[in-house]
């Protein structure tokens, strides 16, 4: 017994009475256990005083390998040190107490070793991770304005109403998940009313995907009909416009139901600008739903939208992509002890499609009018929490294309983190949206120390 | 032998309180039935208050006593306004927000529970770093609370209709209560035997017998204290015989019949966390 006995007499005696030595444990039964020591009519710890500022990050090492042989590419497919730091600032003004945060991130990265900074992009040596002040105007309103992640949604590693950047770069290379959230430029309000609440997020800016431009992975060329690799790398024309992002949402019963509006362009460059001869960003409008809640002992969720390409909405431009609708269905659930499942179902109808497969030029090769994808995550926890496996699938039965995710992340201590894993994508055919990164499959490792 | 409701306990007083004063009981313990007893604790453990605040700090230790720490605000707010121990009025479904600042990885992450007496719990998980609100699915409440020797249901309470419990010693200081689960094949222990103090109605020491009678899992409470008139479990711990494996965790800055706000407990304050409730 460790507690230091400040007792009163009649515990004092009461201890003594049960026995002062720790208890033993024979078969069938316990022992009477030592009295806890009492310290009478103490009031509670004063809390600490909250600092006035909090430095937070970790350094990190990563290190990858293609498993096969990409021409175009480096052999490597990451190798980067890295230190994020995150300074957190609350403080008063007037009346009004207001939150800060500013986070962003060090490297050197021996694959992608462009020099200059761009912080849209996230290439170069410095990565701004977040910029932003957070305060309450009014009692049911939050505002957050500057750099931040942004996330909404139903889905697992699927999006449809989430049109906030991603960064599908540091997805593919292994990063840490986290890193698929780009981060936005924006103003976001939040308004608390009585039956809805309301997100509004402007971007003065289009802040575009980090999409695959052939830097650090080759992609499908429609125009040449073959991979093209860090010798054709592109930057897609940038459209001069914002971006407005709505989201209206409550929960009724356990169940969160949302709806969805979206104002943009298309987030990966999907369209050719032929004056340019460069890809670009088509006009897109988004409306869309979801539901989210508990069914069948796990968690389900629905998720719909409307994908209105509005430079292309007859669907005959073969320089723009055709409207679309997009469907999610998912189901989460604990298998076993520690073992827990999510499995998705995600479908995506090109709108048009006759008007699309017409324009497609003689050779081109055609999506599908039903894109399907079916998606695995399994996640087993062992060694008291400290080792996780999981394992992310996607499959396209449609597509006939793959990408596995398998991770093992182990917590040494709490401050070290050492983890492997691998991207594995496969197709029968190199211009579809997982196939055509096959040569871009890679297996990492890392090592994290936090502070 | 009344077959009354079950307890769990362990993790007394997670924000709980105990009233001091039971007057009936003072002057005439050996009175009360069993279920009144397990009610009493149950109530002593989970509920004393209509909400409650603490700073939480683990230390879990290892077989090889390696050292690994966890530092968490709890919030708590309940939805019946009683704090009757003895009519059941008390219990009712109960909100938590568990707001995570050690270690370094998981700072300013936050749990959100939806605790519900009569269906699976809801949960929700933020990660700051994607602003991501995640969904979590309801789960074997036997499991670990953040790869502690706790288990999730030993923070928030096992359900009082799981067990079946007689008194089986009123002698001394402790009311001695043995606890067989009613769905046997649902659990990992065969049985689990309290001491409940019987002042204050703390589950001193609960022990967990696996299904060939053997002990393997104690926790023990290390030191109350007397906050806001309830005495309050301020330190406790929890071990794993068969791992050697032991969390000893403290509680500071404790406070009952807090000032929270049920939308405190919704995505808003995922998103934004209420710093003056969290100090």
């Amino acid at each position: 017994m460790t507690a230091l006995p400040r007792l009163s007499a009649t515990l004092l005696l009461a201890s003594s009475l049960a026995g002062a030595q720790p208890p033993s444990l024979p078969n069938g039964l316990g022992t009477a256990p030592t009295l806890p020591s009492f310290t009478p009519l103490t009031a509670s710890t004063p809390p600490a005083p909250e600092p006035r500022w909090a430095v937070s990050g970790f350094v990190e090492w990563r290190s990858g390998l293609r498993l096969h042989n990409d021409p175009l590419q480096k052999r490597q497919s990451i190798n980067e040190g890295r230190l994020s730091l995150a300074i957190d600032k609350p403080f008063e003004l007037g009346a009004t107490s207001f939150g800060s945060r500013l986070a962003g991130d060090l490297l050197i990265d021996s694959v992608d070793d462009r020099s200059t900074v761009a912080l849209q992009n996230g290439s170069g040596p410095f990565d701004l991770r977040e910029a932003w002040l957070g305060f309450s105007p009014l009692t049911m309103m939050d505002v957050k304005i500057g750099r931040q992640p942004l996330t909404w949604g139903s889905g697992d590693l699927v999006f449809i109403n989430d049109l906030f950047s991603k960064d599908w770069n540091s997805f593919f290379s292994g990063r840490d998940t986290e890193y698929l959230k780009a981060p936005s430029d924006a103003v976001k309000t939040a308004l608390f009313l009585d039956n809805v609440n309301l997100d509004l997020v402007w971007l003065p800016e289009f802040d575009a995907d980090r999409y695959i431009d052939g830097h650090r992975i080759s992609y499908y060329d429609p125009a040449s009909g073959a991979a093209a690799g860090r010798a054709s790398a592109f930057t897609a024309l940038q459209p001069n416009g914002q971006e407005w992002a709505l989201r209206a949402y409550n929960t009724v019963a356990g169940v969160e139901i949302a709806g969805y509006g979206y104002r943009g362009y298309w987030k990966s460059p999907a369209s050719f600008d032929p004056d340019a001869g460069l890809p670009s960003f088509g006009r897109l409008q988004v409306i869309g739903a979801s539901l989210r809640g508990s069914v069948a002992g796990g968690i389900g969720n629905l998720e719909l939208g409307y994908y209105d390409s509005r430079d292309d909405r007859d669907g005959s431009d073969p320089l723009h992509p055709n409207s679309q609708t997009r469907l999610l269905l998912g189901f989460e659930h604990e298998l076993a002890d520690q073992l827990t499942a999510g499995w998705q179902l995600y479908v995506e109808r090109t709108e048009h499609y006759r008007s699309y497969a017409a324009g497609l030029a003689s050779g081109q090769a055609a999506v599908a009018e039903y894109r399907t994808l079916l998606t695995n995550r399994l996640t087993y926890q062992s060694h008291n929490q400290t080792v996780s496996w999981s394992l992310f699938s996607f499959y396209s039965p449609s597509d006939e294309d793959f990408y596995l995710r398998p991770n093992v992340s182990w917590k040494v201590d709490d401050q070290l983190r050492l983890e492997a894993g691998l991207n594995l994508f496969g197709g029968r055919q190199a211009s579809s949206f997982f196939g055509q990164f096959e040569d871009a499959s890679n297996g990492y490792i890392t090592a994290r120390v936090s502070f | 032998m009344a077959k009354s409701k079950g307890i769990s306990c362990a993790l007394a007083s997670l924000l709980a309180t105990v009233t001091l004063s039971f007057p009936a009981f003072a002057s005439a313990p050996q009175e009360l039935s069993v279920e009144q007893i397990v009610h009493r604790a149950n109530y002593t453990s989970y509920y004393q208050g209509k909400s409650g605040r603490a700073q939480v700090s683990m230390t879990i230790t290892d077989s090889q006593q390696r050292v690994r720490q966890r530092e968490l605000t709890i919030l708590r707010l309940d939805a019946s306004d009683s704090d009757n121990p003895d009519d059941g009025s008390y219990q009712s479904d109960q909100k938590f927000y568990i707001y995570f600042k050690r270690p370094a990885d998981v700072n300013k992450m936050v749990f959100l529970v939806w605790k519900h007496l009569a269906s699976d719990d809801d949960r929700w998980l933020y990660l700051p770093d994607m602003d991501l609100v995640k969904r979590i699915a309801a789960s074997d409440q036997r499991t670990s609370f953040v790869g502690s020797d706790y288990f999730y249901e030993d923070v928030s309470g096992r359900s009082l209709a799981a067990d079946h419990h007689e008194l089986t010693s009123s002698d001394g200081d402790y009311y001695v209560l043995n606890n067989t689960p009613l769905a046997a094949e649902e659990v990992e222990f065969g049985r689990y035997e309290i001491y409940v103090h019987k002042k204050t109605f703390i589950p001193v020491q609960t022990t967990y017998f696996d299904k060939q009678g053997e002990p393997y899992r104690v926790a023990t409470v290390l030191a109350v204290s007397d906050i806001e008139g309830y005495p309050t479990v301020t330190s406790a711990k929890m071990q794993d015989l068969r791992s050697g494996s032991t969390t000893v965790m403290t509680y500071s800055s404790v406070d009952y019949n807090v000032e929270l706000d049920d939308e405190l407990f919704t995505e808003r304050y995922l998103r934004r966390p209420p710093r003056a409730q969290l100090r």
